[in-house]
């Protein structure tokens, strides 16, 4: 029988082509490898595999989960900054008889991968990986609402990404841009698996947010303590309730596009092909139907956290609570009807093209009351410049910045000129860095003590925000002028007699302000580390917060809350410091672990592989295995364990001893 | 010491939350059907040449297939009625001729593609019909799962009775079902009623 089987029913497309690379891919290649083994053996020599897989991975903890998204997306963050600075050097050197040092076809993959990579993988990991943190937290809940299916969506997150590491060594990635458009994203123009690693990458990422986004609607609707209306939600929670209504309706457009692109590349069918009956542009609409609310759904809460960060560091309750929560409702209603602007050019007519244009400007209304709400909370506030403080700084500038000229592309007969160039670039990175990055790591940085215990470092924080703002500024603003110049995104080479290099030299230097950025981040986590024990946060409230999350010790135990915190008004915890409640113990139900989010990311993992190569067998037994793990959970009747009273004072008074 | 009435743990409803978390993942659900139905709607004259959707479509036996389904979320929705009686035997007979209804449609849909298929007409043939058995073989993947789990939670229900978490997930599936009808009744709709002008 064996005799029978040829090569290609085992291993599909995959051939010894597949390994091989350009000497700079192979690098890339060998060293995640030899990462990977270094990690390996470090796991194995510290005898930490049992410690990881017990207290980490299987952990249904939303703590915990947050955390490890925040560890995959910077993992993420720094491949995708190295991307960056590739395409940096290359556009800084490739003038005139120079083509620099990347071929065309790498130069499109590293474009096509960075876009996805900061999108779908850090700006998605990270937003995730604080929201899971924090809201339970700031609600009052001991957890989440599904815990089981919130370890899930890690996994599917966590393998979205890992398929896109995978790419680097087996085969390629694609080179069709961050949102592939057919025809060229199609079977005929891109016959490699390239494109189906994107797919798959995305759409079991997708799903996972999907999945995701559900489970935090409920846990908002049905978990919130006692008292806490929905008027008395923490702004942080406002904004992460809107985003996950955008999820709600914009991720099932995501799956199906992306189905029907499979579907075409796989199936041979014609929804986007340009013959056949097919429409290409049918793909864009849908594509930027749910491209453009997930600029807001990676926004929105970036805006909950500085609505946070400028309340507690200026003192004050925070300007305009109702406004900014209505300004959010109205950006999440209107996401919905601006997609056409990014593409105006299509040809849509004057009539279509003015209503979405107007809707786009209308946009900024909202956006601006609360740009406004925040300057109004510093002002007349004891406002401390702590390093969450400065990003917001930073963002206030740059985001404005980003925020004017995204009004003056929302005019048509303007965005006919600058569409595709880098003055579009230069825009949506001034929304992307400025807004949601600058707001994940104030978010980050005011969180910290809730998380791990103790403060990062003051003065190398300080450091890398003014690093960032700085470099943001070299890198951007020069993006801006070459696009009114006439520079299109994505060259891999341009004449000399286009007097461009010196402002993408401009560029580059304002990369590598950014590295040095990165580089006090990271000497500031060392120093925080090695400083723990004079940064200890022995109080559970080291700014003065106002929110619920720093009524508990710092970092937060395994179930949040000792008693379930009973709330009157919004800042609850600000008026809860002046009355102290005796504390009442009762019985704590808390999830168990489980490994089968585990099995079912990596089986989604082979799942994927298997279709990515053709491989059908693998993509069978894996699917079979899905549903075979997921039986065996529905199966599952001991789910929860309980924590007595006693337990419950035994750690708190540990806490405290600790303190 | 204590008083737990006054501060209820969150984990002890977990029937609303996973019932309100259902719901929401139905409409989650809705929005992709709706864009499936969209790309259909963009795509149903593309027949580039090939035969339109009068010319195949047979009205009466998609009449026939969604008289099934109807029948089996019927048979559902009176299988729900005697669950919070906690009349097992009920639910079962029930059950299982919701399960057989809803075979019978998931035959029917198949071979109503095979009739396809067979006279040349695949997915491959133009956009209009890849739309078509996009959206119809989606809908059908949605049955097919459906009827899986069903198998699941009757089995629990043999196990186990009609015990908290099986009636929690039996609501699911029966929310799930009547979902499904009603994503049919629009096909019906704008796919063979529209397409048999």
């Amino acid at each position: 029988m064996i005799a029978f089987i040829e090569y290609s029913d085992i291993f599909g497309k995959l051939d010894l082509n597949a390994f091989k690379h350009d000497a700079i891919e192979a690098s890339v290649g060998i060293s995640i490898i030899l990462i990977s083994i270094a990690l390996v053996f470090f796991l194995t020599y510290k005898k930490l595999w049992v410690w990881l897989w017990r207290d980490w991975l299987t952990s249904l903890d939303h703590k915990k989960i947050g955390v490890m998204y925040l560890i995959v997306s910077a993992a993420m963050l720094f491949k995708g900054f190295v991307d960056a600075a590739m395409m940096r050097a290359q556009q800084a050197f490739s003038v005139g008889d120079s083509f620099g040092y990347l071929g065309a076809p790498h130069f499109q993959q590293i474009f096509t991968a960075h876009g996805t990579t900061m999108i779908f993988f850090v700006a998605m990991g990270m937003v995730f990986g604080l929201i899971n943190i924090l809201l339970p937290l700031q609600i009052g809940a001991r957890d989440v609402a599904f815990p089981f299916l919130n370890n899930l969506s890690f996994w599917f997150f966590a393998v979205g990404a890992a398929l896109l590491i995978v790419s680097l060594m087996i085969g390629n990635y694609a080179g069709t841009g961050w949102v592939s458009y057919p025809p060229l994203s199609g079977i005929k123009y891109s016959p490699g698996v390239g494109v189906d690693y994107w797919l798959w990458g995305i759409q079991i990422a997708g799903v996972g947010t999907l999945l995701s986004g559900v489970n935090f609607l409920v846990t908002i609707f049905k978990m919130r303590c006692p008292g806490m209306t929905l008027m008395k939600m923490p702004l942080f929670v406002w904004s992460v309730l809107n985003s996950l209504v955008l999820i709600v309706f914009a991720f099932p457009i995501l799956t199906a596009t992306l189905a029907m692109l499979s579907l075409d590349r796989m199936m041979g069918m014609h929804f986007f092909t340009s013959d056949f009956g097919g429409y290409p542009m049918m793909y864009v609409n849908l594509i930027w139907a749910w491209g453009h609310p997930e600029v807001y759904i990676l926004v929105l809460p970036a805006f909950g956290i500085f609505s946070e960060v400028v309340a507690t560091f200026s003192g004050k309750k925070l300007f305009g609570y109702t406004s900014m929560v209505w300004a959010m409702v109205a950006i999440t209603f209107l996401s919905f009807i601006v997609w056409l602007h990014h593409f105006f050019t299509m040809g849509a007519g004057p009539k279509v093209n003015a209503f979405f244009g107007i809707m786009t400007m209308i946009i900024a209304v909202p956006t601006g009351v609360k740009v406004f709400n925040w300057l109004f909370t510093m002002f007349k506030g004891r406002v401390q410049f702590k390093t969450p403080m400065l990003w917001f700084l930073g963002f206030v500038i740059i985001f404005t910045i980003g925020g004017m000229d995204g009004v003056l592309m929302a005019i048509a007969p303007v965005d006919f000129q600058v569409h595709n160039s880098l003055f579009l670039v230069a825009h949506f990175h001034s929304m992307v860095i400025g807004g949601v990055l600058f707001g994940i790591l104030a978010g980050f940085t005011y969180w910290f003590p809730k998380i791990f215990g103790f403060k990062l470092n003051e003065k190398y924080g300080g450091y890398a925000a003014f690093c960032w703002i700085f470099g943001f500024l070299f890198a951007f603003i020069p993006l801006y002028i070459l696009g009114l110049m006439g520079a299109t995104r994505r060259l891999n080479h341009y004449e000399a007699a286009t007097g461009w290099q010196p402002l993408f030299i401009v560029a580059a230097i304002g990369v590598c302000i950014i590295a040095v950025g990165v580089f006090f981040q990271i000497v500031q986590l060392i120093v925080s580390i090695k400083e723990k024990d004079q940064n200890m946060d022995t109080t559970g409230d080291p700014w003065n917060g106002r929110t619920l999350e720093w009524s508990t010790t710092s970092p937060a135990p395994f179930y949040n809350f000792a008693t379930i915190p009973e709330v009157s008004e919004r800042d609850p915890f600000w008026t809860m410091k002046h009355h102290k409640q005796e504390a009442k113990y009762v019985e704590i139900h808390m999830p168990k672990n489980s490994p089968h989010g585990v099995f079912i990311g990596a089986l989604s993992f082979t799942f994927s592989f298997g279709l990515i190569w053709n491989m059908w067998w693998l993509a069978i037994v894996s699917l079979i295995g899905m549903i075979v793990c997921l039986m065996i959970r529905l199966f599952d009747r001991d789910t929860e364990y309980a924590i007595s009273p006693q337990e419950v004072e035994k750690f708190e008074l540990a806490n405290k001893h600790l303190n | 010491m204590t008083n737990t009435q006054s501060y209820p743990d969150t984990h002890h409803d977990v029937s609303s939350n996973t019932i309100l978390g259902f719901w929401i993942y139905l409409m989650t659900d809705c929005v992709m059907f709706a864009t499936f139905f969209a790309a259909y709607a963009v795509l149903h004259n593309n027949t580039f040449g090939g035969p339109s959707a009068k010319e195949l479509f047979d009205l009466r036996f998609a009449l026939g297939e969604s008289l099934v389904l109807l029948a089996s979320s019927f048979s559902c929705g009176v299988a729900m009625l005697y669950a919070p009686r906690q009349q097992t035997g009920k639910v079962l007979g029930w059950f299982a001729i919701t399960f057989i209804l809803g075979a019978l449609f998931f035959w029917m849909g198949l071979y109503d593609f095979s009739r396809l298929i067979a006279g040349g007409n695949t997915w491959q043939s133009n956009g209009f019909l890849s739309s078509y058995f996009t959206l119809i073989g989606v809908h059908g993947l949605h049955i097919l799962v459906g009827l899986m789990m069903m198998i699941v939670f009757i089995v629990q229900l043999i196990q186990r009775g009609l015990t908290g978490r099986v009636l929690r997930r039996l609501t699911c599936l029966r929310i799930y079902w009547h979902f499904l009808y009603l994503i049919w009744i629009f096909t019906f709709a704008i796919v063979y009623l529209i397409g048999a002008r």
